[in-house]
């Protein structure tokens, strides 16, 4: 159904509300015609941070989501206080966003194929990623493991959550275990890395796809740019730590515009397809006889009798 | 509580002095890092350079090394004790080279099936564009992926500072063992303050709020067991430094030895599974602790904590800017 757009306010009085201005062309957008284009900017392109439930809405096939562990919530492990406490900052963000926490779990399908699919939201205190997310993260590979269908996480993120301190430090090297496993069990991954994806988030996961993606000029990088810079003093390359950067050096696939990454996922899935069970691949690795126990269609990559060691 | 021995904001003075002592501490460049340990405490150290990709990063040292004859792998950073030597090894911040040499250490240690020991101490991965061009964020989720389910045992040594992702690349094992005055963060008490008190200068506020002493590690269940320093901390007497930390490391891999090594998978995995606190809502009411004990537990350590070094005190209310967000900045420095 067409979108009915009002007349322009003159004189440069565009309700906030109803109207968004464009930071690539300045152009004025009005905001029920940015949401119908998935928040992409019709005049430059310019893609803005979408909310998971618009997300999710344009991955999945139409009802096909069953979101798992919607109740989990952070707590306040640290008893930390800054200049205000962190149950004070998690209950706001609730109220702003209504969500509990920054990133959302389930299963879906994808023009019918069956996915685990994880999807964060930066509205939630900037994306970051503490007990909850990494929680959730790991329950959606575990169960992509037990299902074996493939795992999409969406991330956006300024990296870990300060205010659970080493615990959530501590989700990298959850992810990265479950990530792991993933692998070693050949059931794929595919990463999916929107603006910004940074810090610890980028530093786990959101680096380890079988397949990495991200969308146009999508922030990426491990460090602030005025740390990165500031450090050595050295001005920064033209389009530093942007999706295309990341596409240039070789940590992204593809960069793929948010109007194309649903059918680009399809696309992929029909290849990506998880690897018959290795039943009894384990038992046999345990006895040295490499994964012959099983059938295992990737075993000419093990190399020499050699065992695969989930290099992540 | 009038009559409490201690002021509120004397107890707090004292618990940041308490917490920042352990922060110069672990940053004093007189303090015996990698290979100054290995030469203390182990025999026939064999020292192997190079990524085999792009070049040998000098803030990571990597090779074979015996522990009271027991053949390990070792992978470290390295600091300088002076200033040359310290530009010379990036002041122990790695570039993703160096946490390949590693991870090409550790393929070689899981074939010959050689236990692994990683000594940690930096302040983070090297934050500059050369690092990032080359993935360091990538070598780093690599790194600790390939941890957590090498097929060796993994005792880790934090024996300095250990900074966020940068450290945690070296520090996913079976074991965590922690020098008495290291430290363990998600970001450097400095960066914390600056992002979330709006300047370094709150910096000591923030190494009391992230509780990132290895006692407090041992609290939170990230650090297994903490070696006491000689004297006044590990600088004044390495060699002592060493007499404590090998047997504790010894014991280590001769406990891990004992594991099927399937069985010692899975208990890692178990491990780093387990981290973290959070709840579970319930439709009405408030929320309830989703495993019974690990909040409640934690936050009694806390309250003892906080009793006897003196907790945070809440910081003094000032005007909110109009502008003030929950929204921490877009990135951070782990
Ligand atoms: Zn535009």
């Amino acid at each position: 159904m067409p979108i009915k757009l009002p007349f322009r306010p003159r004189g440069g009085e565009f309700p906030p509300d109803l109207w968004t201005r464009c930071p690539s062309c300045g152009d004025m957008l009005y905001n029920k015609q940015l949401e119908k284009n998935l928040r992409v900017c019709p005049k430059c392109g310019h893609h803005f941070r979408l909310r998971v439930d618009a997300r999710l809405a344009h991955l999945l096939d139409e009802g096909s989501f069953e979101e798992r562990d919607a109740d989990l919530e952070s707590v306040d492990p640290l008893a930390f206080v800054d200049q205000k406490p962190y149950p004070e900052r998690l209950a706001a963000a609730k109220v702003t966003t209504g969500l509990r926490d920054a990133a959302l779990w389930g299963t879906g399908r994808i023009a019918g194929q069956r996915v685990a699919l994880c999807v964060m939201d930066f509205a939630f205190m900037g994306g970051s990623m503490g007990s909850v997310v990494g929680e959730k993260v790991t329950r959606a590979a575990e169960h992509a493991l037990d299902e074996r269908i493939p795992l999409i996480v969406v991330s956006a993120s300024g990296g870990a959550r300060m205010q659970e301190g080493t615990l959530a430090l501590m989700q990298l090297a959850k992810t990265c275990a479950a990530i792991a496993r993933l692998a070693e069990e050949g059931v794929p991954y595919v990463s999916v890395m929107t603006d910004p994806t940074t810090g610890g988030v980028f530093a786990s996961y959101a680096a380890l796809g079988d397949v990495n993606l991200a969308e146009p000029n999508a922030l990426i990088g491990f460090a602030g740019a005025r740390v990165a810079a500031g450090t050595i003093a050295e001005s920064l390359p033209p389009g530093f730590q942007r999706a295309e950067f990341l596409l240039e050096h070789g940590f992204v696939d593809q960069v793929v515009p948010r109007h194309e990454l649903r059918d680009r996922l399809a696309l992929l899935l029909g290849y990506l397809r998880p690897a018959e069970e290795r039943v009894g691949a384990r038992a046999a690795a345990g006895d040295g006889v490499s994964g012959l126990g099983g059938f295992n269609p990737l075993g000419f990559l093990a190399g020499g009798g050699e065992r695969e060691t989930g290099r992540g | 509580m009038a009559d409490a021995p201690t002021a509120p904001g004397a107890a707090t003075l004292d618990a940041r002095a308490h917490a920042w002592e352990r922060v110069r501490h672990a940053r004093d460049v007189k303090r015996p890092h990698t290979l100054e340990l290995l030469r203390l405490m182990a025999t026939d150290v064999v020292e192997l350079h190079g990524d085999r990709l792009f070049r040998d990063d000098p803030a990571i040292v990597a090779g074979f090394a015996r522990l009271d004859g027991r053949p390990i792998v070792f992978v470290g950073q390295q600091k300088g004790a002076e200033t040359e030597e310290n530009i010379r090894r990036n002041f122990g911040m790695p570039h993703p080279e160096g946490y390949r040499k590693g991870m090409r250490l550790f393929a070689l240690a899981e074939r010959l099936g050689i236990p692994v020991v990683t000594f940690v101490d930096t302040p983070g991965a090297f934050p500059g564009p050369a690092s990032e061009e080359r993935g360091v964020a990538e070598s780093i989720a690599r790194s600790i992926a390939m941890l957590t389910r090498l097929r060796v045992p993994v005792v880790v040594v934090i024996t300095g500072e250990g900074g966020s992702g940068g450290a945690l690349a070296l520090a996913a094992g079976d074991v965590v063992i922690a020098l008495e005055n290291a430290i363990y963060s998600v970001i450097s008490p400095e960066g914390c303050a600056s992002i979330l008190w709006r300047t370094a200068d709150a910096a000591q506020e923030a190494a009391v709020a992230m509780r990132l002493t290895a006692g407090e590690q041992v609290a939170l269940g990230i650090v297994d067991e903490v070696v006491p320093e000689p004297g006044a901390g590990a600088q004044d007497d390495p060699a002592e430094t060493a007499r404590r930390l090998k047997p504790a490391i010894v014991a280590q891999l001769d406990r891990l030895a004992g594991f099927e090594i399937d069985e010692l998978l899975d208990a890692r995995y178990a491990r780093y599974r387990a981290m973290g606190a959070f709840a579970t809502a319930q439709p009405t009411g408030a929320p309830r602790p989703e495993r019974p004990g690990i909040a409640e537990r934690l936050r009694t350590l806390f309250e003892i904590g906080r009793i006897t070094l003196g907790g945070p005190e809440p910081a003094p209310l000032r005007p909110q800017a109009a502008d003030e967000t929950d929204e921490p900045p877009l990135r951070e420095e782990i």
